[in-house]
C-alpha cells in the first residue's frame, strides 16, 4: 500500500480518458451527455452533464468496484490510514447508518452520547439496535453540549458489557472531543467495536496540531463528511475501517441501501479532494486555522462576543479542540446566537451555518478568504453597535435526565400510537422525539419511559422560550406514546 | 498593427481603445495591473483589465469625489480615503490647507508603487507630511475608527473582486461609527445604466440609507467608465449637500478646477427621473 501515488485520481483519470472515447451512448442516463435536456445543459454546463454517466466497465462499479473505483478507494485508505475506505454517495447519514448496521442487529446494544445526530437514530429504527445513552456535560455558560467522560463510558460499559459497539462524536458541531484514544481502548478491552461519528471531522486527517482522527486513534470505523471540510461536492462522503472490520461484509451492508446508480460527480468530486488534500491538505488546513485564530482574535476584540477555543479544555468532557470551528458565544452583547445568525443574513447578507440560543458557529474552510472574514468580523461589530442589548441574555438551566429506554427505537418507531395530551403521557412510552435548542440534546427519543420529570423539564424549556422541535404537535400540548403500553 | 484595449462594459457592449504600447503589467496578490499609453487618452491604468483612469479624463472623477464634500463640510480636518491608489484624491486634498491628516487605506501596496512610477499626473502627492499611507483592508481599518474623521472618501473599485466589502451593509455602518458627529462620507457609486452597474448602485444607495440620516446622490460624466454616467453617493450625518452648500466661501478660495464649480455642484443632485425612480425604490 506505501507505494500508492497519491497524485494519481483514478476516477477522475477515467471520466477523462472516457469523454475523449466518444462513446456513443445507448444506456442511461437518458439525458445523453445532456442533448436530451438543454435546459439542463444551460444551467450545469456540458462539461457537468458530460460526466454525468452510468457505470460502466472502463468506469467501474460502486456497488463491487474491481478497477478505477477500487484504486479510488484504496488510495482514500491510504490517505486517510484507514484498512479501507468505501466511498459513499448517500450523504454521511449513509455512512453513520453503515456503521451502525455493521456492528448491531436485532436487540443489540451501542453505548452512545446523547447528543448523537439523528442518523444514529435513524439505522437503529433500520436495524433493531437498542440504545444506551451516556450523558454529554453541558457547559453551563455556553449552553453547548460537550463529550462523554471517560468514566462515564467506563460506567456504561460496566452496565452493560454486552454492548456491542460504542459510538463516539468527533468532533462535536462545536469543535469539542472526547479522549477518544481512551475510549478505544476501553471498548476494544470489554472486546467491543469503537465507531466514530467524523462528519465535522475531514481536516483531522490531514491538517497538524489538531485532534486525533478516529483511524489514528485506533477505532474500528469512521463516518467522514468530505464534503463539509474536505472541499467534495454535497451529499459525497467516506466510510473509513480499521483492520478488525471484514471489508465484504461492510460492503454488503452498504449495498442493502445504496443506490445502483451512483453519480460520477459525486465520486470524482470525491477522488479529487482526496487528492488535494494528500498533496495540500496540510498547508491548506494551516490556513484555515490561522484563519480562524485571526477570526476569533478580531472578534474577541469586538468585546462581549466570546469565540471560545482551546482555553475550555478540561482533560475529560472537554478533551480537546478542533480550532478550525469558529464558534462565537453571543449572550454578553444581550443577543441569542440566533438572533445574531437572522440580523447577519438579514441585513449584512452572510449566511452562517447555525446559531443557537447562546451561540453561533460560522463554518470555515479551505474556500474562505481573508476579506470575507473582515466581513464577518465588521458586521458582528455592527451587529453589537446597532442592535446589543444592555442585559445579558438568559440561558436556562440545563438538567441531564437519564432516559429510561422501554423498547428499542424499532419497536416505537412500527408500534401502533396514540396522542395524548402532554399531562396525561407520564408512565408512557413516547413514540418521538422531542429535543430542545439549546443544547440540541434530546429530552425524549422513541421508545423512551415518559417521567414525571420529564415533564416538568419540557414545560420549563417551552416557558423559557426554548425552540423544541420533534414532536408532530409543534406546539407539543400533545405528545404520540404507544397504545396499550 | 492595430493595438487596442478592450473593456466588456456589459457582455454584450465593449469599450475599445487604441493603445500606442503597454508600459506595465503585473500581478499582485490581489489582482492583475496594466498601464498603457493611448493616443486618445494619455496614459492609462487598468485592474484585472477594468478601467481604473485615463490622464484625459481622471480629472472630473477626482474633481467630483473631493470637492463636492469639501464645499459643503466647514471644516476639514481629518480625512479617511479608502482605496485611491492612483494618487488622485490625495491630489485634490492636499490643496485644502486646513486639512491636518489624510489616512489613506489601501490594500494592494503594488498600486500605489506601479502608480507613482508611471502615473505622476495622479500620483504626486504621496509625499505630501500630511498623507499617511496604510497597507490595508479597509473593512478592517475603519472597524476599529470611532468618532475620529471629519470625512470619509470611499474610492473604490467594482462591487466585485478586493473592493467587494466596500459597497456592504457592514461597511458603511462602521463608517458611520469612525464619522464625528458632523461627518460626511462620499463613495463611488456605480453607474445606473447598464443593469448589472444598476442592480449595484441600487443595493449600494439602500445600504446607505439604512446606514446614515441624509443619503443623497449625484451624478457626473466620465467618458471610459461604462455607459459614461456615473453616481457618487453623499452620505452625511448632519450637513444636506445642497442646503449647507458654502458656495461663497468655496469660490473664495479661488482653486481652479476643470469641472467641478458651485453651480455643478447644485445641478449635480439633479437626477434623470429613472435614476431618481431606481434609487426611491430602495429608499
Amino acid at each position: 500500500m506505501n507505494h500508492l501515488d497519491q497524485s494519481r485520481a483514478p476516477i477522475y483519470e477515467a471520466l477523462d480518458k472516457f469523454r475523449q472515447m466518444r462513446v456513443v451512448p445507448f444506456d442511461v442516463p437518458g439525458h445523453k451527455r445532456g442533448r436530451g435536456n438543454p435546459e439542463l445543459v444551460a444551467l450545469l454546463g456540458e462539461k457537468c452533464v458530460g460526466m454525468d454517466v452510468n457505470s460502466m466497465k472502463p468506469l467501474d462499479n460502486l456497488c463491487h468496484p474491481v478497477s478505477v473505483i477500487r484504486e479510488a478507494e484504496e488510495l482514500t485508505a491510504q490517505a486517510f490510514g484507514a484498512a479501507h475506505a468505501f466511498l459513499m454517495v448517500g450523504g454521511t447519514t449513509s455512512a453513520v447508518q453503515a456503521m451502525v448496521l455493521s456492528v448491531a442487529k436485532r436487540g443489540e446494544k451501542i453505548i452512545l452520547p446523547r447528543n448523537v445526530h439523528r442518523s444514529v437514530m435513524g439505522a437503529m429504527v433500520l436495524c433493531g439496535a437498542v440504545p444506551v445513552y451516556v450523558n454529554p456535560e453541558c457547559d453551563s455558560r455556553l449552553g453547548i453540549p460537550l463529550g462523554m467522560k471517560v468514566s462515564e463510558v467506563k460506567k456504561a460499559i460496566l452496565a452493560n458489557p454486552d454492548a456491542k459497539a460504542i459510538l463516539v462524536n468527533n468532533p462535536t458541531y462545536y469543535g469539542i472531543c472526547s479522549d477518544l484514544r481512551e475510549i478505544v481502548k476501553l471498548a476494544h478491552e470489554h472486546g467491543m467495536l469503537c465507531l466514530a461519528d467524523e462528519a465535522h471531522g475531514t481536516h483531522l486527517y490531514f491538517g497538524e496540531n489538531l485532534p486525533v482522527s478516529a483511524m489514528a486513534a485506533g477505532a474500528d470505523m469512521a463516518a467522514v463528511s468530505m464534503h463539509k471540510s474536505g472541499g467534495s461536492l454535497t451529499q459525497s462522503s467516506i466510510l473509513l475501517t480499521g483492520p478488525a472490520m471484514h471489508e465484504g461484509y461492510v460492503r454488503q451492508i452498504i449495498n442493502l441501501t445504496q443506490t445502483t446508480s451512483a453519480s460520477y460527480l459525486l465520486l470524482s468530486s470525491l477522488d479529487i479532494s482526496r487528492r488535494n488534500l494528500a498533496l495540500r491538505g496540510k498547508e491548506a488546513f494551516a490556513g484555515v486555522v490561522e484563519l480562524a485564530e485571526y477570526a476569533r482574535k478580531e472578534i474577541n476584540a469586538i468585546g462581549g462576543y466570546y469565540a471560545y477555543s482551546k482555553e475550555l479544555i478540561n482533560g475529560d468532557s472537554i478533551y480537546d479542540f478542533d480550532v478550525t470551528k469558529l464558534a462565537v458565544n453571543t449572550l454578553d452583547i444581550g443577543l441569542a446566537g440566533i438572533e445574531v445568525y437572522d440580523l447577519l443574513r438579514d441585513e449584512y447578507d452572510i449566511q452562517i451555518e447555525f446559531g443557537d440560543l447562546g451561540n453561533l458557529l460560522a463554518y470555515l474552510s479551505i474556500g474562505d478568504r481573508r476579506r470575507d472574514v473582515e466581513r464577518l468580523v465588521g458586521a458582528l461589530s455592527e451587529v453589537r453597535r446597532r442592535f446589543g442589548k444592555k442585559d445579558k441574555a438568559d440561558l436556562m438551566k440545563q438538567e441531564y435526565i437519564d432516559p429510561e429506554v422501554a423498547v428499542s427505537p424499532q419497536d416505537a418507531f412500527y408500534a401502533e400510537k396514540e396522542s395524548l395530551p402532554l399531562r396525561e403521557t407520564e408512565g408512557r412510552i413516547c413514540s418521538e422525539f422531542v429535543m430542545c435548542y439549546p443544547p440540541g440534546i434530546p429530552i425524549l427519543a422513541p421508545g423512551e419511559r415518559i417521567t414525571g420529570d420529564i415533564l416538568d423539564y419540557i414545560e420549563y424549556a417551552k416557558l423559557k422560550g426554548c425552540s423544541m422541535t420533534g414532536p408532530e404537535d409543534a406546539q407539543i400540548e400533545r405528545l404520540n406514546v404507544l397504545k396499550g403500553v | 498593427m492595430e493595438y487596442w484595449f478592450s473593456e466588456e462594459q456589459t457582455p454584450n457592449v465593449k469599450l475599445s481603445i487604441r493603445v500606442d504600447r503597454q508600459l506595465y503589467s503585473g500581478k499582485s496578490e490581489f489582482q492583475r495591473i496594466d498601464v498603457f499609453d493611448s493616443p486618445e487618452f494619455g496614459r492609462f491604468l487598468t485592474l484585472d483589465g477594468y478601467m481604473m483612469l485615463t490622464e484625459k479624463d481622471e480629472f472630473i472623477y477626482h474633481e467630483m469625489i473631493t470637492h463636492v464634500p469639501m464645499a459643503v463640510h466647514p471644516c476639514v480636518k481629518k480625512v479617511l480615503v479608502i482605496g485611491a491608489g492612483d494618487g488622485g484624491v490625495v491630489r485634490e486634498l492636499t490643496r485644502y490647507p486646513e486639512i491636518e491628516h489624510i489616512d489613506l487605506v489601501e490594500i494592494d501596496q503594488l498600486v500605489v508603487e506601479v502608480c507613482k512610477k508611471y502615473l505622476p499626473q495622479t500620483a504626486c502627492r504621496f509625499d505630501d507630511p500630511r498623507v499617511f499611507i496604510h497597507y490595508e483592508d479597509g473593512l478592517k481599518f475603519v472597524r476599529t475608527c470611532e468618532d475620529e474623521y471629519d470625512l470619509i472618501i470611499v474610492d473604490s473599485t467594482d462591487p466585485f473582486g478586493p473592493g467587494e466589502g466596500l459597497f456592504t451593509r457592514e461597511f458603511y455602518g462602521n463608517c458611520y461609527k469612525a464619522l464625528k458627529e458632523d461627518g460626511i462620507m462620499v463613495n463611488q457609486h456605480e453607474s445606473p445604466f447598464y443593469d448589472e452597474d444598476a442592480t449595484a448602485c441600487q443595493r449600494a444607495h439602500k445600504r446607505i440609507v439604512e446606514s446614515f440620516p441624509i443619503s443623497r446622490v449625484y451624478q457626473a460624466h466620465i467618458p471610459t467608465y461604462p455607459s459614461g454616467h456615473w453616481l457618487f453617493g453623499f452620505a452625511s450625518k448632519k450637513y444636506h449637500p445642497l442646503k449647507d452648500l458654502q458656495e461663497a466661501k468655496w469660490n473664495l478660495r479661488g482653486l481652479p478646477c476643470k469641472y467641478y464649480t458651485t453651480t455643478l455642484h447644485k445641478g449635480a443632485f439633479y437626477l434623470p427621473a429613472y435614476v431618481e425612480e431606481l434609487l426611491k425604490n430602495v429608499e
